[in-house]
């Protein structure tokens, strides 16, 4: 049981401990080291991280900010997959009391658990994820109909938090390190389908490069992993019947 | 070449090679249930337009398909340069075009 100072109450039975393996260095070299954590209610795998920088290593590096799924700043590999640690409790994840929590892949290593997202955002620029307005404040706003097939597209994507956990879970992102990744194109895809945008045809040759679109294999790592429940591997496949159409046409 | 040609020409080949397939299974059946010997094949195969259209056609997607699938698995796996992928594409498409034609000539041919 937890008290109000979530510290455990007085009681006869011995405490619960979690065995927690954390990848400790940096992106030079690194190994595991192994903290022992007491088992809380309702714990979070960030609440594990805090509980070792604060009680038992404070060298551990590690990010986060709300706490609460809205940031996206907390994306670590819990036990091999992908996962914002924020919303993740211990006993989804824990296995045979033991815990195993890494790096991000796909992304270089600053210190122990903090990634570079550098690379990953500079390919939201690259994918064109920025809105281009075509009108001015004295312009008549656009009508968009909420129900119009463009819009429902967009809606279905638009919710990223840009965690990094599709990037990472993305075996072709492993392979190919240029290849723009399910985040930049799943961005892009809604604006694809924003009428009021005036990039669309400089977009549209990005998604068909050689970082573009045609890299996917639809292995749906990404949809299975997006902790907002979305679903890259669809917007990919809309981005790639776009530019399939376009170059059919001469126009990428 | 570009990914996007790659991955159009791997699209598209496939696309031809579904019915192709359905049709080449449903006449290996035919052939084998018939009881057809390999002189009677041949015999309908050999001289027969239409038949070295359609294995033309099939030994020319599978082509396409099998160099664009292969190139595309090897890049990922091994850092290749551009013009090293381009020559390993072409070479595949070559090497499986003259098995696939070879046959199709010995097949149809009158």
């Amino acid at each position: 049981m937890v008290g109000a100072n979530n510290k455990p109450e007085e009681t006869d039975q011995p405490e619960v401990m979690i065995e927690v393996s954390v990848w400790r260095g940096d992106a030079e070299a690194g190994g595991f080291r192994t903290y022992h954590v007491p088992s809380r209610q309702s714990q979070t795998v960030l609440d594990i991280v805090t509980y070792i920088q604060r009680n038992l290593d404070p060298e551990l590096t590690y990010r986060f900010a709300c706490r609460v799924g809205m940031c996206g700043s907390c994306g670590m590999t819990v036990n091999g997959k992908p996962r914002w640690t924020c919303r993740t409790h211990a006993s989804q994840v824990i296995s045979n009391g033991k815990l195993t929590i890494e790096p991000l892949r796909n992304m270089t290593k600053v210190k122990d658990l903090a990634v570079d997202m550098t690379p990953f955002f500079d390919k939201w620029v690259e994918a064109k994820g920025a809105f281009v307005p075509t009108k001015t404040r004295h312009d008549e706003i656009e009508a968009i109909k909420p129900d119009s097939k463009e819009r429902r597209a967009a809606d279905a994507a638009v919710e990223c938090i840009n965690c990094g956990v599709c990037y990472s879970a993305c075996d072709v992102v492993a392979w190919k390190p240029d290849y723009l990744g399910p985040a930049a194109i799943n961005r892009s895809w809604t604006l694809v389908n924003d009428p009021r945008d005036g990039a669309q045809a400089e977009r549209l040759k990005v998604l068909a490069s050689d970082a573009g679109c045609s890299n996917c294999h639809s292995h749906q790592s990404c949809a299975t992993y997006c902790p907002n429940l979305l679903n890259p591997t669809r917007s990919i496949a809309g981005v790639k019947r776009r530019v399939m159409v376009a170059a059919l046409k001469g126009e990428v | 070449m570009t990914a996007l040609r790659i991955y159009m020409a791997q699209r598209i080949s496939a696309m031809i090679m579904v019915p192709l397939v359905f049709m080449h299974l449903g006449m290996i059946i035919y052939a084998v249930q018939g009881g057809l010997s390999a002189e009677e094949i041949l015999g309908r195969t050999r001289g027969s337009i239409f038949w070295a259209c359609f294995y033309g056609l099939f030994v020319t997607a599978v082509s396409v398909h099998g160099a664009a699938g292969i190139r595309v698995i090897v890049t990922e796996m091994v850092s290749l340069r551009k013009g090293t992928a381009d020559l390993l594409t072409y070479g595949i498409f070559l090497l499986l075009f003259v098995m696939g034609a070879r046959a199709v000539v010995a097949v149809t041919m009158p």
